[in-house]
C-alpha cells in the first residue's frame, strides 16, 4: 500500500475511482465506436472543451475586465447594471441560438411545420427590457442616494446598493 | 489524497523538471472564487444531476429497449435494469422527460459558474505532480467533456437544430455514461473537500453580508483563492443570485413547452413556445413532431380508400366507417416528446384492447403498429395495448383528427413516448408470444 502511494502518487480509492471512470468511459465509446461517425462525436467533445476553456471563459473574462476598468468607481457603482443583463443576454443567446439564428429550419418545419422567424426579434425585445430593467433600478438607486446627505453618501450607498441587487435577483422575461 | 504543493510523486525529477518551464499563465484577480463558493456550487449540482442522469436513463427504458424500440439498440451492459414502461400515472414519461430537459437546462448557468470558480486550476502549474494527479486529470477532462456534450447536443437537439450530423441518441447516450463515471470519480475524490468547503462559511452570514463587508476566503492550498485579488465589485450574496437568477431565467423561458398550452407561450425562444403556425385555436391546434407534407404520404392513401389491417389470430381489415361504428372511448392523455415539450389532449377511438380481441389475440404479448409512412413503425408491450385509455384515436377534441395529427388514425397510449405514438396506422399486428 505504502508503495502504490510512492509510486502512483495516492491511495487505493484514488486509482479505483479513476479506473472505475475509464472503465465506464471505454464502455461508452464501445456504443459508438461502430458508428462511422464517432470520430465526428470525439472532435465536438474536445471542441466543446476547447471552445469553453480557451475562446468562452477568455472573452468573458477579457470583457469583464474592460468593463471593471471602464466603470470607475461612481457613487452608486454601475458596473453590475451593465454585467447583469449582458450575462442575461449571452446566456440566452448561447441557449437559444438555433433558433436566434435561423440554423436548422428546414428540420423545425419537417417535425413542427413552423419557422424560425420570429425568434430573433423575440430575443432582442428580451434583452432590451433586460437593460431597461437594469437601468431603471440604477436609475432608483441614484435617486435614493442623492436624498441622503453628502457626508455619509458613499458607505450608505455601498451596503444598500448591494442589498438591492441581492434582491432584485436578475430582471427576468418581459411582461407577458 | 492531494499531495502538498511542494510534494512530487514518483518520479520527481521529471516532475519539478515540467515545473521549471513554467510559461507565462494568466494572473487570477477575482477576491469571490474560493473553496466555500466552489462547493456551494458543486453541491447544488450534486443535488440536480442526478435526477437528470437518470430520468435520462429511464427515457431510454420508456423506449421498449426489450421490443427494440430504444436507440442506441446496443448498449451493452450501460442501461438501467429493463422494465415494461408503466401506462400510469398517464403523464409518467411527460414528468420524467420534461424534468431531464428542463432540470438539465436550469442547471446550465451553475455548471458555468462552477466552471469558471475552478478555472484557475486549469492552468496551475506544474500541470502533474504525480501519476495519480495526472490521472485524475484525465478524469477532469472526461467531466467537463462530457458534461459540455452533453449540453450542447441537449440544446441543440431540442431546437432541431441537428448541425452536428451524428445521430443524437447514440451520441447524448454514450456521452451520458461517459458522464456517469466521471461524475462518480470526481464526487468520490471531491465529496469531502465540498462537505468541508461549504461548512468553512456560514451560508445565513453570507446573505447578509454586503458588498462593503465582502472579502476574500482564507486562502487553504486549493489554489482556488487569488493571490492578488482585486477589490470586489460584487458580493457573494450577489453571486449566488446571479446564478439563481440565471436558473430562474431559464425556467421561466423554458417550462411553458412542459406544462401545458395556457402557459405555453412563455417559451418565447423554444419552438415548442408555439402551437402550429396557423395558431387558429381550433381542436387541433396543438404541437406535432412530424407534419402530414413530410411523413411523403400520398393524399390519396388517406382518402377514403384507407383501410386499416388488423393480424393477430387471422388478418381482417375495416375502414373508417367500421372502425367508428365500434365502441368509442374518450381520454384526456398527453403527448409528450423526448425533446421534453408535452401537450394534453381529450382522444376519442376504439380501445386497442377491443381491436386485440378483434384479430383474435385478446391477452397479446406485444403489438407492432405500422404507419403509412415509410419505415415508421413502434411496438408495444402487453400493457400498452391493454391499458383501459389505449387508444386508437380518431378523433381529438371532438373533431377529426388533421392530417398533420394522423388522419385517418393514430395511436394514443399513456405514459409512451410521443414519437411511439405512430400516426397515419396502416396495420396492427398483435402477437401472441
Amino acid at each position: 500500500m505504502r508503495r502504490l502511494r510512492r509510486t502512483y502518487g495516492a491511495g487505493i480509492g484514488h486509482l479505483l475511482a479513476v479506473l472505475g471512470c475509464l472503465a465506464l468511459a471505454a464502455g461508452a465509446v464501445a456504443i459508438v465506436a461502430g458508428d462511422p461517425v464517432w470520430p465526428v462525436m470525439l472532435a465536438w467533445f474536445l471542441a466543446a472543451v476547447l471552445l469553453h476553456d480557451l475562446v468562452l471563459f477568455p472573452l468573458y473574462a477579457a470583457g469583464d475586465r474592460l468593463l471593471t476598468a471602464a466603470t470607475r468607481r461612481p457613487r452608486v457603482p454601475v458596473v453590475n447594471h451593465v454585467r447583469v443583463p449582458l450575462l442575461g443576454a449571452g446566456l440566452t443567446f448561447l441557449l437559444f441560438l438555433p433558433g436566434i439564428v435561423g440554423q436548422g429550419e428546414p428540420a423545425l418545419r419537417a417535425a413542427s411545420g413552423l419557422d424560425t422567424g420570429p425568434v430573433a426579434g423575440r430575443w432582442l425585445l428580451l434583452v432590451a427590457a433586460m437593460a431597461a430593467v437594469s437601468a431603471l433600478v440604477y436609475l432608483v438607486r441614484v435617486l435614493a442616494a442623492r436624498r441622503r446627505s453628502p457626508d455619509r453618501e458613499q458607505q450608505v450607498v455601498h451596503g444598500e446598493g448591494e442589498h438591492r441587487l441581492a434582491g432584485e435577483p436578475e430582471p427576468g422575461p418581459p411582461p407577458r | 489524497m492531494r499531495p502538498d504543493p511542494e510534494e512530487y510523486g514518483f518520479p520527481a525529477p521529471l516532475w519539478r523538471a515540467v515545473a521549471r518551464l513554467r510559461p507565462p499563465l494568466p494572473r487570477w484577480r477575482s477576491p469571490l472564487r474560493g473553496p466555500w463558493l466552489t462547493s456551494v456550487l458543486g453541491l447544488v449540482l450534486l443535488a440536480g444531476l442526478p435526477v437528470v442522469i437518470v430520468t435520462g436513463l429511464l427515457s431510454y427504458v420508456a423506449y421498449g429497449p426489450q421490443l427494440g424500440g430504444a436507440i442506441p439498440g446496443d448498449v451493452g451492459v450501460l442501461h438501467l435494469p429493463v422494465f415494461d414502461w408503466p401506462t400510469r400515472p398517464s403523464w409518467l414519461y411527460r414528468l420524467t422527460q420534461g424534468l431531464h430537459v428542463g432540470l438539465g437546462l436550469v442547471l446550465v448557468p451553475v455548471v458555468l459558474a462552477k466552471l469558471w470558480s475552478v478555472i484557475p486550476k486549469l492552468f496551475a502549474w506544474p500541470p502533474v505532480r504525480s501519476f495519480a494527479h495526472a490521472a485524475e486529470r484525465l478524469t477532469l477532462l472526461l467531466l467537463v467533456g462530457s458534461i459540455l456534450f452533453e449540453i450542447v447536443t441537449g440544446v441543440l437537439n431540442i431546437q432541431y437544430d441537428y448541425v452536428f450530423g451524428f445521430s443524437f441518441y447514440a451520441a447524448h447516450y454514450a456521452g451520458a455514461w461517459v458522464f456517469v463515471g466521471a461524475f462518480a470519480a470526481h464526487v468520490a475524490l471531491k465529496l469531502p473537500h465540498a462537505l468541508r468547503g461549504a461548512r468553512s462559511r456560514s451560508l445565513r452570514r453570507e446573505l447578509r453580508t454586503p458588498l462593503a463587508a465582502t472579502v476574500p476566503e482564507p486562502d487553504d492550498g486549493s489554489g482556488l483563492v487569488a493571490e492578488h485579488p482585486a477589490a470586489p465589485t460584487m458580493s457573494r450574496r450577489g453571486v449566488l443570485a446571479l446564478v439563481g437568477g440565471g436558473m430562474l431565467l431559464v425556467a421561466g423561458l423554458t417550462a411553458g413547452q412542459t406544462l401545458g398550452d395556457a402557459v405555453r407561450g412563455t417559451a418565447f425562444l423554444l419552438p415548442r413556445g408555439r402551437t402550429t403556425a396557423g395558431a387558429d385555436g381550433g381542436p387541433n391546434d396543438f404541437p406535432v413532431n412530424k407534419t402530414f407534407a413530410t411523413s411523403r404520404i400520398p393524399a390519396a392513401a388517406v382518402g377514403s380508400g384507407w383501410r386499416l389491417e388488423l393480424a393477430g389470430a387471422g388478418t381482417r381489415t375495416l375502414d373508417r366507417a367500421a372502425l367508428a361504428a365500434l365502441e368509442q372511448h374518450t381520454a384526456r392523455l398527453p403527448i409528450a416528446c423526448v425533446e421534453g415539450w408535452s401537450t394534453v389532449q381529450t382522444w376519442s377511438g376504439v380501445r386497442l384492447r377491443d381491436l386485440a380481441a378483434l384479430a383474435g389475440v385478446p391477452e397479446p404479448a406485444s403489438a407492432v403498429v405500422r404507419s403509412l409512412e415509410d419505415g415508421a413503425q413502434a411496438a408495444l408491450t402487453a400493457g400498452q395495448v391493454l391499458d383501459p385509455d389505449a387508444l386508437l384515436a380518431l378523433r381529438v377534441n371532438g373533431a377529426d383528427l388533421a392530417p398533420d395529427h394522423g388522419f385517418p388514425a393514430r395511436i394514443v397510449v399513456p405514459a409512451l413516448p410521443g414519437v411511439h405514438c405512430t400516426k397515419w396506422v396502416r396495420m396492427i399486428e398483435f402477437r401472441s408470444v
